[in-house]
């Protein structure tokens, strides 16, 4: 009982919290307004180059900018503490580390979820994109797919706040690798061989793709396996982020760094 | 008028020093347009077109001063708010617009090194030849639209003084200048309502400058429209600046914001 309070209670507040950009004055700019400008702007350069269709960049972008809300906020939930000064009270606390991290975790991907799909429903209305109605459904289910496996992706982003300051900068970086390497502009095949070994390993890579295939018309079962594999990175991404917060945990017990990244 | 061109060069040498200090500041600036500037080459590439790949890559070297700029310059007040040092800064003799002029184009100056990284990168991992016909006028068109562009910054500072989140709408004018100035897409493919609104904003015309010298055209006119509408924001910014000064000394609201 006491770790689902953790769990759920816990982590909306901590998230509530710590997620400072939940203010209208940032939310709506960076959350709501960006992703849009991002799609118009590889749509234009797309049409420009001559490569790919809208629709390409729509769902290529709306589902890239996931990372955005993923990342960044599993980085303030985390950095976020040692910013207040409250992550050594969080830490010598009895509460279980499961809940506590993971309970962070699940607001972040139902806000990442949300701005993907927002971005994907007014780029579509902006740009006429004809997506079957039969997609829908199945094209939510992928962004929350999608959603989870940033997030995995984000609590390493949030175990390396325990150790660099600049969680911001850092989220950037990977925001940017991910605009590159997960096919969202630039269609795999165009990509070479290295980058696309790559590609098969992160976030989003399967998540879009499967996005794509429904929107030209698949059934969901056609795309299960994408989807399972997108899922499968996310958790793999998660566990590892988890692990990842543990050890910087017992690093900074045991060199006594928690206050001094 | 000494005095006034001694504060704008010792302020913008004092906030370029202050500015590079961060690795990983400096890090991110640097790498940011390049991963727009790798799609876009891999797009142009994908597209088959030489020449727009060498157009793609001009646009995109100059990504980079606007977006050390929009960013930084948003937020530019609301550091010196976090420093303490907004309510001394604006009480000094000085006029607080040549204070924070030299910041703005500190920022853009920055943004230099992104082009060179930009231009770089394209040479380096793509193979993007440039030969830069007109070396003398390319250098002043690089300039110009530095000047211009830190203009332009200096405007975005002043007008969301009273913002207490204005790094956030800093963020947000990034990509659209980066789309509707024609970096990397031609303004005609732009629907025409947005062309005046791409006229109206100096980075159109730095652009066009830096290409032209590059190609091989004839890029004074567009440097010295870049220098022009550089000029206005500047008139513009102090006209802002005093009212809102004005309006938050009033109302005792410069460090509440």
């Amino acid at each position: 009982m006491t770790s689902l309070r953790v769990f759920f209670i816990g982590g909306l507040t901590s998230y509530r919290a710590l997620f400072y950009w939940l203010t209208p004055w940032v939310y709506v700019p960076s959350l709501l307004v960006a992703p849009i400008f991002q799609i118009l702007l590889f749509v234009y350069i797309g049409r420009s180059a001559g490569v790919g269709s809208d629709k390409f960049y729509v769902i290529g972008n709306a589902l890239q900018y996931a990372a955005i809300p993923c990342i960044f906020a599993m980085g303030f939930a985390i950095s976020g503490e040692r910013f207040q000064k409250t992550l050594g009270y969080i830490l010598v606390s009895p509460a279980r580390r499961l809940p506590l991290f993971l309970g962070r975790a699940l607001p972040v991907m139902l806000n990442g979820a949300f701005v993907a799909a927002f971005s994907l429903v007014v780029g579509d209305l902006l740009l006429g994109i004809d997506l079957p109605a039969s997609a829908l459904a199945p094209l939510a289910l992928v962004v929350l797919v999608c959603a989870f496996s940033c997030t995995g992706l984000g609590l390493i982003t949030a175990a390396l706040g325990l150790r660099v300051r600049e969680t911001a900068v850092l989220a950037n970086i990977i925001f940017g690798l991910l605009l590159i390497f997960t096919g969202a502009n630039v269609p795999l095949g165009e990509l070479p061989g290295w980058m696309r070994a790559i590609s098969e390993v992160i976030p989003l890579t399967h998540g879009i793709e499967a996005a794509r295939e429904l929107a030209d018309g698949a059934a969901l079962r056609d795309v299960a396996g994408l989807l399972g594999t997108e899922a499968f990175v996310g958790l793999g991404y998660g566990v590892v982020g988890y692990g990842l917060l543990r050890f910087m945990e017992w690093q900074s017990r045991l060199y006594a760094t928690l206050e001094t990244a | 008028m000494r005095a006034a061109v001694r504060l704008l060069a010792l302020g913008w040498l004092f906030h370029l020093k202050m500015l590079s200090r961060s690795a990983f500041d400096g890090l991110l600036g640097v790498t940011w347009p390049l991963f727009f500037a790798t799609i876009a080459f891999f797009l142009f590439r994908a597209g088959g077109g030489e020449q727009t790949l060498l157009y793609a890559s001009l646009g995109a070297a100059v990504m980079g001063i606007w977006s050390m700029t929009s960013t930084s310059a948003g937020s530019a007040l609301q550091r010196e708010r976090w420093h303490g040092t907004l309510e001394l800064l604006v009480a000094a003799p000085a006029n607080f617009a040549l204070i924070l002029l030299p910041l703005t184009i500190a920022m853009s100056t920055i943004g230099a090194y992104c082009l060179v990284a930009t231009l770089l990168w394209g040479r380096v991992l793509f193979g993007i030849e440039l030969q830069v016909e007109q070396p003398l006028l390319f250098a002043v068109s690089i300039v110009a639209a530095v000047v211009s562009i830190g203009a332009l910054g200096f405007l975005l500072a002043v007008s969301f003084v009273r913002y207490r989140f204005a790094w956030a709408l800093g963020n947000l004018f990034e990509y659209p200048v980066w789309l509707i100035c024609g970096f990397l897409v031609p303004l005609s493919l732009l629907p025409g309502w947005v062309r005046p609104i791409s006229w109206a904003l100096a980075p159109t015309w730095g652009v066009r400058a830096i290409r032209e010298s590059a190609l091989g055209g004839s890029p004074l006119p567009d440097v010295l429209l870049c220098l022009g509408l550089g000029t206005a924001y500047v008139l513009l910014g102090v006209l802002v600046l005093e009212r809102v000064l004005r309006a938050a000394r009033a109302r005792a609201v410069l460090s509440l914001t």
